[in-house]
């Protein structure tokens, strides 16, 4: 199996690459883990992962700058159905739109929308470990237990529409979407890959998903 | 207010030319001075972050820090700060790229303000952490120190800590020099004033003896972290303890 982790110029993904590659290697799955920036390659991937650091539109931009990329990604996720997986910021712009530095159409995967976290008396960027409410039943969450700490940090946050499709929330301020899922598509506000032993089975339940 | 996020507890380690300076004195490891094998047992203990403060003096050996940064991102799943001689917009590419999750910046900034704005509109302000290195200056005050507090600069810590993180700082680290290496607790009332002005989270450092420290830091001190080093390093505590110790005094911690 190969497991494409986009590279749209947004910060290092060595350390997402590893946390795949010892996934993989811990469930004696033959996997290939590529950091690409190839449409070929995502087009050929079994998984597609698409991290995320930065503002909304500047990612956008970033993955609308490599060629054939955004149509490959279409192609695999939306018509062929494979597993994709959004992180942080990779998770927002699955949304139909951003209002980070002004407003911006994402890629209009699920129905919502991307604003900044609720101003009040609490901390922003939210950053830190915070615990995981889960929702609905879903094999991503296979083995993670309700009120697990995974580590988020943002500054804007996924406002779901259809409720059917947050997967588990978190509280900082109000209920935020921590996991969002739509049939072969799931994103997630945290890090699976800087969790630590409960990211790190979030990454597997996601190599061995059959959506 | 509903909120379920941790207090963090983040165990610092000195790296010089890419040696643990004071490290975890622990009888199992291998070779005390490689900085990755030092933090796999604080990523094993339950740390919630790790830091590295970059000592090298020489310029020119500067680089090391990036191996060890990489192979440290390779083996550890958490998130790492990476700090110590940052000054240009390329020294915080290459520590990214490296595999460091944050960056922190102190007398570059100081120097250069537009640095951080620069740096944290191109990288995120997530991962811009200004350092500030304070001394009180009479009742309520304290000022800005940089070159490992040897230089004054004359800036008010409260000022610079609104300023920079207007400017694009995400986090802001801080140390008290009246405290750091006493052990005699954290500066509470600098903790919280500059917790208290400003809407990043606030890191406390400096002063950490024992655990109620790290309590008074978050409870009194309004810190969302706190940050040690010879506290762990020496086996005083494990985090392990420490986070029990907290949980005990009321706080919010991953256990």
């Amino acid at each position: 199996m190969t497991v494409a982790i986009i590279d749209y110029g947004s910060g290092n993904l060595r350390s997402a690459a590893k946390a795949f590659e010892r996934v993989a290697a811990e469930k004696t799955m033959r996997t290939r883990v590529v950091v690409t920036a190839e449409a070929d390659e995502i087009a050929r991937a079994e998984r597609i992962v698409l991290p995320g650091v930065g503002a909304f539109a500047d990612c956008l931009a970033g993955l609308d700058s490599l060629p054939g990329v955004r149509a490959a990604l279409e192609e695999v996720v939306i018509n062929a159905g494979r597993p994709f997986l959004g992180i942080c910021v990779g998770m927002q712009l699955m949304a139909r739109s951003g209002h980070e530095n002004g407003s911006h159409r994402g890629l209009g995967w699920v129905e919502g929308e991307v604003i900044a976290l609720p101003k009040g008396t609490l901390k922003v960027p939210h950053m830190g470990w915070n615990e995981l409410v889960i929702r609905q039943r879903h094999p991503i969450l296979k083995g993670i237990k309700n009120g697990k700490d995974f580590y988020f940090v943002h500054s804007y946050h996924l406002r779901c529409e259809d409720e059917r499709e947050i997967l588990a929330s978190t509280e900082y301020g109000g209920s935020i979407c921590a996991v969002v899922g739509r049939e072969n598509m799931i994103g997630t506000q945290f890090h699976p890959e800087k969790s630590q032993v409960t990211g790190l089975k979030f990454i597997s339940n996601f190599l061995s998903w059959r959506p | 207010m509903n909120n379920t996020l941790k207090t963090r507890i983040i165990p610092c380690l000195d790296v010089n030319d890419g040696r643990v300076v004071k490290g975890v004195n622990f009888v199992n490891l291998v070779d005390a001075g490689d900085p990755v094998e030092q933090a796999s047992v604080y990523d094993s203990a339950g740390a919630d972050e790790l830091c590295f403060l970059d000592i090298t003096a020489s310029s020119d050996r500067r680089d090391i820090i990036l191996d060890v940064v990489a192979r440290t991102a390779d083996a550890c799943f958490m998130p790492l700060t990476v700090g110590g001689g940052v000054r240009s917009i390329n020294d915080i590419r290459k520590l990214l790229m490296a595999g460091a999750d944050k960056v922190t910046i102190n007398t570059a900034a100081v120097r250069e303000p537009a640095l951080v704005t620069a740096a944290s509109e191109k990288f995120g302000a997530q991962c811009i952490v200004v350092s500030i290195d304070a001394k009180a200056c009479g009742s309520g005050r304290w000022q800005v120190f940089t070159h490992g507090g040897r230089e004054v600069t004359g800036l008010d810590v409260l000022d610079w800590a609104r300023r920079m993180a207007t400017l694009g700082a995400g986090e802001i680290l801080l140390t008290s020099m009246d405290r750091d290496g006493t052990k005699a607790g954290f500066d509470l009332a600098l903790t919280r004033a500059v917790a208290d002005s400003v809407t990043v989270p606030v890191i406390a450092s400096g002063g950490a003896g024992n655990l109620d420290h790290l309590v008074e830091a978050a409870r009194d001190g309004h810190a969302s972290a706190v940050l040690a080093a010879s506290i762990f390093h020496f086996g005083t505590y494990s985090v392990g303890q420490a986070k029990t110790h907290m949980r005990k005094a009321g706080l919010s911690v991953r256990l």
